[in-house]
């Protein structure tokens, strides 16, 4: 039971993104985090992976936004969790985005499928004109 | 177990409930109740029966301690207030202790099982074979996807035989990571050649719409190696055939 | 961070040596599909030994510098793709399809050696 105490505390950082040039910061602290807490290698890569993609949305998408890492427990397990907000057009229909066939081609950053793939927990609220969050968590396999 | 041995053992716990209610110490009880659960759970005794002796000798106490002390009831409630609790955790104790015991010994097989199950083998320069047996669920096809990739750098192969004879029916969760698998080892350069399909697992595959066209199939693992071969320039000859050339 | 570009022979090699920022990628693209008919190159090696991750933009940039290298008359191979991006890219649902790929530059080499002896007939990729 011991085992569990400890992961309450969450370690939290806040990466602005601007530009393309914030997306190699974000993912590589995503990374750092990931390994921190024992991720394996092929893990922590799915985790850079899943920022690299939800950064790149905010600035194809809304121009600015930021993007937010911290641990997670849940006291068998720990995790982490990203979250990707912006203040920009927004999305009318979200379902839509998600069942959009993923494609490379297919513009830029339209990967949300692949990241709802990638992660365990996959969240978005949106609405035109509000902007997006979208919350995403991947824990630790044991 | 035989009467003897539920004799012994339920002198054992009565002793050591004895000696965690006098002491209100739990050392002894949790490392006998870890000691118990190490011997008894190999033999199958399910967590109810270990839990129920130890229910039962609470309540056998409780009852003795009515006895004993019914006609003064002021001190059979105080009595009560410092036995329950402690009573309680023992029970809990136990309980815990057979649990945490049985649950160290399935981490420990599914680790041996884990280790055992995906052996990534290098039959000749630059090609490997990877033979799956058993059942195949999504963690376990990702934990082999990963070690079959580490493998192909490791050992620079060109060539990649996954051979699922062994394998009587996937889902179509695992039939995705078994293509993803394919193209990943792509990725690094590798072609896998994938034989010993089942008409079940063929079904699965065509269900969720696989590209052929991604998909090397030989029907058995013997043919899959000579295919490998061919693809890396190996030519086997008999031996008596190359005695008579010369 | 610009990519370097080596000449060697008829080949064009470009070494990514860090992380990349969407425009780094499409720079390169623009440099090799540049130099490929500058110096009349046969053949394009892409290292990406150094690239922990690879999305959905980058894979898309280097399937195009593909492309447009193949358009151009040349072969282009990409080499080094670590084991664990190789896992994401195909979690993710990238299709990499008709990108030939090898284990390192080594192989890579091999891959275009044999590409120029076969002449332009099939278009097959790997080994």
């Amino acid at each position: 039971m011991a085992a569990s105490v400890g992961f309450e505390a969450e370690t939290e950082f806040c990466i602005a993104v601007n530009s393309d040039n914030d997306l190699v910061a974000a993912r590589r602290k995503g990374r750092v985090l990931a390994e921190q807490i024992g991720f394996s290698g092929s893990e922590a890569t799915l985790v850079a992976t899943a920022i690299s993609e939800l950064a790149r949305n905010i600035v194809s998408y809304a121009g600015r936004g930021e993007i937010l890492l911290s641990t997670v427990g849940n006291g068998s397990s720990i995790g982490i969790t990203v979250i990707a907000r912006d203040q920009g057009p927004g999305i009318a229909d979200t379902r839509r985005v998600l069942e959009h066939g993923y494609s490379t081609s297919g513009g830029l950053g339209l990967g949300l499928p692949g990241v709802r793939r990638i992660m365990d927990e996959f969240d978005i609220i949106s609405a035109p004109g509000l902007g997006t969050t979208i919350t995403v968590t991947k824990w630790k396999r044991r | 177990m035989t009467k003897e041995e539920i004799f012994a053992e339920a002198t054992s716990v009565y002793d050591n409930y004895v000696e965690a209610l006098e002491t209100g110490t739990f050392e002894a009880l949790q490392s006998y109740s870890r000691n118990l659960s190490e011997r008894i759970i190999p033999r199958g005794v399910q967590t109810d029966e270990v839990v129920g002796i130890v229910l039962l000798l609470r309540d056998v106490l409780a009852r003795s301690l009515f006895a004993k002390y019914q006609t003064d009831f002021r001190l059979l409630n105080r009595i009560l207030d410092a036995y329950e609790p402690a009573a309680n955790r023992i029970a809990n104790t136990v309980a815990v202790g057979f649990v945490q015991e049985r649950e160290r010994i399935i981490r420990e097989q599914q680790e041996a099982i884990r280790e055992l199950s995906t052996p990534v083998l290098q039959v000749r320069e630059r090609l490997l074979i990877l033979p799956i047996i058993g059942v195949m669920d999504p963690q376990r096809a990702r934990q082999l996807t990963e070690q079959l990739l580490r493998g192909i750098r490791a050992n620079r192969a060109r060539v990649v035989v996954i051979d699922i004879t062994g394998v009587a029916a996937i889902n179509s969760n695992v039939a995705n990571h078994l293509v993803q698998t394919v193209e990943a080892s792509r990725l690094l350069g590798a072609t896998v050649i994938v034989t010993g399909l089942s008409p079940e697992i063929a079904q699965t595959l065509v269900n969720i719409g696989v590209d052929l066209g991604k998909m090397n199939t030989v029907g058995d693992l013997q043919g899959g190696i000579e295919e490998a071969e061919r693809l890396l320039g190996y030519k086997v000859v008999p031996l008596t055939e190359t005695t008579q050339q010369v | 961070m610009a990519v370097p570009i080596l000449k060697q022979s008829h080949y064009l090699i470009a070494t990514i040596q860090s992380a990349l920022t969407d425009a780094d990628l499409v720079q390169l693209r623009d440099a090799l599909a540049d130099k490929v008919g500058k110096f009349r190159s046969r053949g394009v090696i892409v290292d990406v030994t150094a690239l922990d991750v690879l999305d959905s933009f980058a894979s898309r940039t280097l399937r195009d510098i593909s492309y447009m290298i193949k358009l151009r008359g040349a072969e282009t191979v990409i080499v080094g793709i670590q084991p664990e991006v190789a896992f994401a890219m195909v979690q993710l649902g990238i299709a990499f399809e008709d990108v030939a790929t090898a284990l390192d530059l080594e192989e890579g080499l091999l891959y275009l050696d044999k590409k120029q002896k076969l002449g332009q007939h099939g278009s097959q990729r790997g080994f």
